[in-house]
């Protein structure tokens, strides 16, 4: 195995926020990232999936460095991102891109898709000449699946499909190594969510590209990932190949995600509606659970799940879990997935 | 494909002015004719015949409608017609005397306001909920909330009279006279443009696409520069077309403390006088002054935003 280009190592992100008067003000912690650590690959898909609020964006956001870390490191090809000065991390960016989650306001309206996509070419190299600038440009566009001749319009007159693939051609302009993708299908239409996420698998092949890429729902990641890590409350409840996670979840929660993926037949959705697995919602994040983060949503918890906390260890076959039960549950998908 | 957009956008505007002119002329006309007494009303009582021959001269014997029909075409070809206090002058020449000194002053103001608003409206942005921001828009409330005929004696006392560096007031076209009443006029609208240009930024601020500027790998001060601040200026720029009206047009108060022969005095004077064709003239112009302001502001406004081009069918 070639050596990993991202090394997360234990990271975390802790939220402050006040509550009370001028006075009695109180501050509150809000951990969205708690110890996450992986290792990418180049060339790498890693999936992250988890409810709203698991701390997934988060944890995109961290790795570029675009909030504040406060525990862990982000290693890039030997070095270490946490803890560079602005303009050090600035140089990075060349390197480390992202793809945004609401395609139309990560575009700036009065800028023309041309010059969204230039901007990066105009930072980094500023003795570019325009001629080279817009032919480079045009490429990205074309690259994308956009009409090169499109260059002078304005987000607003592109669909929303149209407005992430300029997103996407704005992310690889630099040629980056590594694209992070949060959540970026989400806000749209499934049969253009399909488009999207092959395009971006072309673009990894042709590109080389390691790619982190973020949803909510586990049936996009599937198409797109080699490995997949499942989150919830900041936390990883496992990380597992692609193949392995989906006939055999080692976590409960990761089979309650699979479980709430909707079924397109109408008598199996009603089989699975029946065994419903996830009750309740998230607690709150300022009020986490003993023991088992999960354990109090559970179906399968056992006494111990209440007091001891799983450490996220190894399993045989190089999977990683953090389940006090994960031997003993046999959690196959017994029908298999239509699709 | 962008310069015919704000074209065809700038000649519908235009189109769009002469009602809006023509609406203002007529209610000041007839405002200005109901209210009570006239330009020879004097205290000393005309002699019938005198006064016939002077209401004949200024054709006040006509009937009303016809005074205004005869005044709208006056007007058409840019003539105020002669004023009825200042003898021997036209309402265009008094402008013409009085405007480029309110115009100096007042441009003056706002372009210190401007430049002094949003930067510090900026600097509180981006320090927002610190000791800056809130030291900042304090001082900015007190700004707006003291009125300028408090500030001005203050200043010429400490700064003229105290300090000895600038003369108290009068007129002759030196920056050594202009420094003050800049600054008089400039302070409440300083305060509120910062308090404008703070709100707009901490929003457009929060938004995606400066994430994505930032993403991208730009320099703070460039993400500002190219993505924040022309979305944040919007509404300052839209408070300024009334605005600077305001203050090109001449300030009483100010004309008057720092004895500058500015428009606002004529305007005044003309009132209390029923000097019925300089109140006319200094409206109509205060009207033209206001109406194209806000025109260009409206192309401001396109420039900045492209969305607003395409919004008009």
């Amino acid at each position: 195995m070639s050596k990993p280009v991202l090394r997360v190592q234990d990271l975390a992100v802790t939220f402050s926020s006040y509550t009370g008067g001028l006075l009695n003000r109180h501050e509150r912690q809000l951990r969205a990232v708690d110890g996450i650590s992986f290792d990418l690959d180049p060339g790498e898909t890693l999936g992250i999936v988890g409810e709203s609020g698991s701390g997934k964006s988060t944890l995109a956001r961290a790795i570029l460095g675009l909030v504040k870390v406060s525990r862990g490191r982000v290693m890039w090809r030997g070095e270490e991102l946490t803890g560079l000065d602005e303009e050090a991390l600035r140089q990075k960016r060349k390197e480390i891109q992202i793809v945004f989650q609401d395609p139309v306001a990560s575009l700036n309206p009065r800028m023309t898709a041309g010059d969204i996509i230039a901007e990066p070419l105009w930072t980094f190299y500023p003795n570019m000449e325009r001629l080279q600038v817009e032919e480079r440009t045009r490429g990205m566009m074309k690259m994308v699946g956009l009409l090169p001749n499109q260059i002078n319009r304005y987000p607003h007159e592109f669909s929303g499909g149209q407005c992430q693939r300029i997103g996407i051609a704005r992310s690889l302009v630099l040629n980056p190594k590594l694209l992070v993708c949060d959540e970026p299908v989400s806000a749209l239409d499934v049969s253009i969510q399909a488009q999207i996420i092959n395009l971006l698998k072309d673009l990894q092949k042709k590109l080389g590209l390691a790619l982190i890429f973020i949803a909510h729902d586990l049936s996009v990641v599937r198409h797109i990932s080699d490995r997949v890590m499942v989150m919830y409350m900041g936390q990883a409840m496992e990380v597992a190949e692609k193949a392995s996670l989906y006939r055999r979840p080692l976590h409960p929660y990761t089979n309650a995600l699979m479980k709430s993926v909707p079924v397109p037949d109408p008598k199996l959705a009603a089989a699975a509606r029946q065994e419903s697995w996830l009750k309740g919602d998230m607690p709150s994040p300022y009020q986490r659970p003993k023991g088992c983060i999960f354990h109090n949503r559970c179906p399968l918890r056992v006494k111990r799940c209440e007091a001891d906390v799983p450490a996220l260890r190894r399993l045989e076959n190089g999977d990683w879990v953090a389940c006090h039960r994960a031997e003993e549950l046999d959690l196959s998908i017994q029908v298999p997935a239509s699709g | 494909m962008r310069q015919e957009g704000l074209l065809r956008h700038a000649t519908t505007r235009l189109l769009g002015l002469v009602p809006t002119l023509l609406i203002l002329i007529t209610i000041a006309f007839f405002l200005i004719r109901m209210a009570p007494g006239g330009p020879f009303d004097g205290e000393k009582v005309l002699p019938p015949e005198i006064r016939a021959n002077l209401d004949a001269n200024y054709h006040l014997d006509e009937p009303l409608l016809q005074q205004y029909f005869r005044y709208l075409g006056q007007i058409i070809t840019g003539d105020f017609g002669p004023s009825f206090q200042y003898k021997d002058w036209t309402v265009n020449e008094l402008i013409a005397q009085g405007f480029p000194v309110s115009a100096t002053i007042g441009g003056l103001a706002m372009l210190l306001a401007f430049v002094l608003g949003t930067l510090i409206g900026t600097l509180a942005a981006l320090r927002q909920n610190s000791a800056v921001d809130y030291s900042v828009m304090g001082v900015a409330m007190l700004g707006i909330s003291i009125p300028n005929f408090v500030v001005a004696p203050l200043l010429i006392l400490v700064v003229a009279v105290y300090a000895g560096w600038l003369p108290a007031g009068g007129w002759d076209w030196s920056w050594q006279r202009m420094v003050l009443p800049v600054i008089t006029l400039a302070l409440p609208v300083i305060a509120y443009i910062a308090r404008l240009t703070r709100g707009s930024m901490i929003e457009v601020l929060h938004s995606n696409y400066i994430r994505t500027a930032r993403a991208k790998g730009l320099p703070e001060l460039l993400v500002i520069r190219r993505h924040a601040l022309k979305p944040a200026i919007l509404p300052v720029i839209s408070y300024m077309g009334p605005a600077t009206a305001a203050l090109i047009t001449g300030s009483v108060v100010i004309e008057r403390i720092y004895s500058i022969p500015g428009l606002g005095s004529y305007f005044v004077q003309g009132a209390l006088n029923r000097d019925y064709t300089l109140v006319m003239g200094v409206v109509v112009f205060y009207g033209v002054v206001i109406v194209v302001l806000n025109f260009i502001v409206d192309l401001l406004y396109a420039w900045l935003n492209p969305r607003i081009r395409y919004d008009v069918t």
